[in-house]
């Protein structure tokens, strides 16, 4: 499996022969064909730079062993690294345990594919969990936003018996103001969960950064997911920093991940939220939403 | 200003500047390399090292930077508009179609993405703020039918302009790609030489993954030029050196914002100074 990255590593170690230590100087040299896997997948530099310095340490004064080429044994710390940088084994679900309504809050850069995982959630939630949702979209800016999630509610709803449906939309009102509503009207109607969708917005758009704060402190999300397109390059710790420091996150979905792009992003979002990888997006159907598998996205990222 | 010798660790500093800013760990050691071999051990200061990186990598773009233009001998000239899913499309038309109204251009618009819920309707509302009619059908209709009749429609009128916009797709799925190429082809029924520019938008918050968007883009269709769009975010936008290199295509137009003025024509210098914009080369 990681015969790429391994084959390139072994020239590097070419030479030792069993019994003999990983050098400091091999390991560094083999670590930069890890880098440039790395930085070619899109993972931000910073990130790639405290990764492969773990990992380095880890490998030196590694023992040669029978049967084990010296690369394809660094390439298994690599690959174990990743995983583990990834969030280890196992998918972490959504938080479900708080008083109904539940409320959901979903941010990210514009474009990133917000509107579409709402309805991706809301036909999980419904469809695995018998969760009757609420979608509510706050975006006042895009043209026509509030009808996409109204449209893409209808349906999710078709398919649902109804558990999904969106709040109706009523012109003029804010996004803190929508977000209100939505609560009251989750309260009023039984609504398991409430998931507000808002407006595509720049971590650099002071206005739009402040507005989902007043958003957050009247919704008090249970969970406040960054959706983040698995195409994204090195920007992403930028994104990832900014709605972290400024909003606070719990978890991250990558979308697109349909897409041939070696997804290093999703490392990015790892290192600097420290908030698990929650689903990835794999289509522009609605149930086209995963569990996250850190084993996997780890692979692709070494392009193996 | 304090001068510094432009040394191997200044010269790390900027190349991982330029990886920071999406050029891609090749793209970014090559650049670097050529000045070194200019630069190297000269006393500047970091704002000569700057303007110097600039003008190396403004070099590059040079080539590329080519505005766009209407073509006046055809009515309409036919622009279609790809690329994969919510990089900004619809967005560029409503731009494109704000700034030729704006000249006094008669242009029609094509809702071409029947497929995403409330795409239609979102370019409804481009075409209001702009005073351009939108040519729309049926939810799930059939685009290229639409392409058609939007182009008969648009000649008939004596257009100056025709915008199709198209759905979002990833340029790996097959079956996504060559309905794009049933566009075209069924436009081509009604307009031998349509469509007359195929522009590619990209998003400058993508890193690596443009390149391949680009080849599978230019493979299918024949893309004619590209726009990069959200580029007043703090995402730098540097694969467009990578593709200026590799592709050679025309760079025409980028988009700074979510407003029908926020489009630019692409510029080498500016856009190489927005690269290498926060190096740190004190
Ligand atoms: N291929 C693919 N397309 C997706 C995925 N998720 C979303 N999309 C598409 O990406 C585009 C943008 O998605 P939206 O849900 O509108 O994104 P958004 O973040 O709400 O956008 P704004 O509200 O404008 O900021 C649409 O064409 C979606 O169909 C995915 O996982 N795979
Ligand atoms: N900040 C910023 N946002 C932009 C720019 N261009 C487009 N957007 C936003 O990006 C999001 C997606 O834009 P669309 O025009 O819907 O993208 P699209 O490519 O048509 O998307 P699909 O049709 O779903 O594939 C919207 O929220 C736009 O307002 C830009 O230059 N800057
Ligand atoms: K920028
Ligand atoms: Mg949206
Ligand atoms: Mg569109």
């Amino acid at each position: 499996m990681f015969e790429q990255l391994s084959g390139r590593m072994s020239k590097v170690f070419e030479g030792l022969s069993r019994g003999e230590r990983l050098s400091e100087g091999d390991v560094t040299e083999a670590m930069r064909e890890v880098r440039l896997a790395m930085l070619e997948a899109d993972v931000a530099l910073p990130v790639v730079r405290s990764f492969v310095s773990k990992v380095k340490e880890r490998a030196v004064g590694g023992e040669v062993l029978d049967g084990v080429s010296p690369g394809q044994a660094v390439a298994k710390i690599v690959n174990d690294a990743l995983i583990e940088a990834l969030g280890g084994a196992g998918a972490v679900p959504l938080n479900l345990s708080a008083p109904a309504p539940v409320p959901y809050l979903l941010v990210g850069l514009q474009g990133a594919g917000k509107t579409t995982t709402a309805g991706k959630l809301a036909l999980r939630l419904a469809s695995r969990e018998r969760k009757k949702v609420l979608l509510a979209s706050l975006d006042v800016q895009r043209p026509a936003a509030q009808l996409q999630l109204q449209q893409i509610a209808e349906q999710v709803g078709g398919r649902t018996n109804g558990l999904v449906t969106s709040l109706p939309i009523e012109q003029g009102q804010g996004p803190v103001e929508i977000a209100r509503r939505a609560l009251d009207t989750g309260r009023r109607e039984g609504f398991d969960i409430v998931i507000l969708d808002t407006a595509g917005r720049l971590a650099i758009d002071e206005a739009l950064m402040d507005e989902v704060r007043q958003v957050r402190d009247v919704a008090k999300p249970v969970e406040t997911l960054l959706v983040v397109d698995a195409m994204t390059g090195q920007d992403a710790v930028n994104t990832a920093q900014s709605f972290k420091d400024q909003i606070g996150l719990t978890g991250v979905i990558m979308s697109r991940m349909d897409g041939d792009a070696r997804g290093g992003a999703a490392l990015s979002m790892k290192a600097v939220t420290g908030e698990p990888i929650k689903f990835t997006g794999s289509g522009e159907k609605m149930e086209a939403l995963e569990e996250f598998h850190p084993e996997r996205v780890a692979g692709r990222i070494l392009g193996l | 200003f304090v001068k510094r010798q432009l040394d191997d660790e200044t010269l790390e500093e900027l190349e991982d500047e330029l990886i920071a800013a999406d050029l891609g760990p090749a793209v970014a050691g090559r650049i670097i390399e050529q000045f070194r071999e200019k630069s190297f051990g000269e006393h500047i200061t970091p704002e000569e090292i700057r303007q110097t990186l600039a003008a190396e990598i403004s070099r590059v773009l040079e080539p590329v930077a080519q505005p766009f233009e209407l073509d006046d001998s055809r009515k309409p000239h036919v622009v279609l508009v790809v690329g994969v899913n919510g990089v900004g499309k619809t967005t560029t038309i409503g731009k494109i179609a704000h700034q030729y109204h704006h000249q006094g251009r008669s242009v029609m618009m094509v809702a071409g993405d029947t497929f995403r819920a409330a795409a239609v309707e979102q370019l409804q509302i481009w075409g209001e703020r702009t005073g351009s009619p939108v040519i729309a059908g049926k939810p799930r209709g059939d685009a290229a039918g639409l392409a058609y009749d939007g182009l008969k429609r648009a000649t008939e009128e004596k257009a100056d302009l025709l915008l199709v916009d198209t759905a979002g797709r990833l340029h790996n799925r097959q079956a996504l790609m060559d309905e794009l190429a049933k566009i075209i082809r069924v436009m081509q029924k009604f307009d031998p030489s349509a469509p007359h520019s195929v522009l590619l938008v990209l998003d400058a918050t993508t890193g690596q993954n443009a390149i391949e968007q680009v080849r599978a883009f230019r493979e299918l269709v024949n893309v004619s030029g590209l726009v990069v769009t959200k580029l007043d975010g703090s995402a730098r936008g540097g694969i467009v050196v990578a593709l200026a290199e590799q592709f050679r295509l025309p760079v025409h137009l980028v988009g700074v914002g979510e407003q029908a003025e926020d489009l630019r024509p692409f510029s080498a210098e500016d856009y190489a100074r927005g690269l290498v914009g926060d190096a740190k080369a004190e």
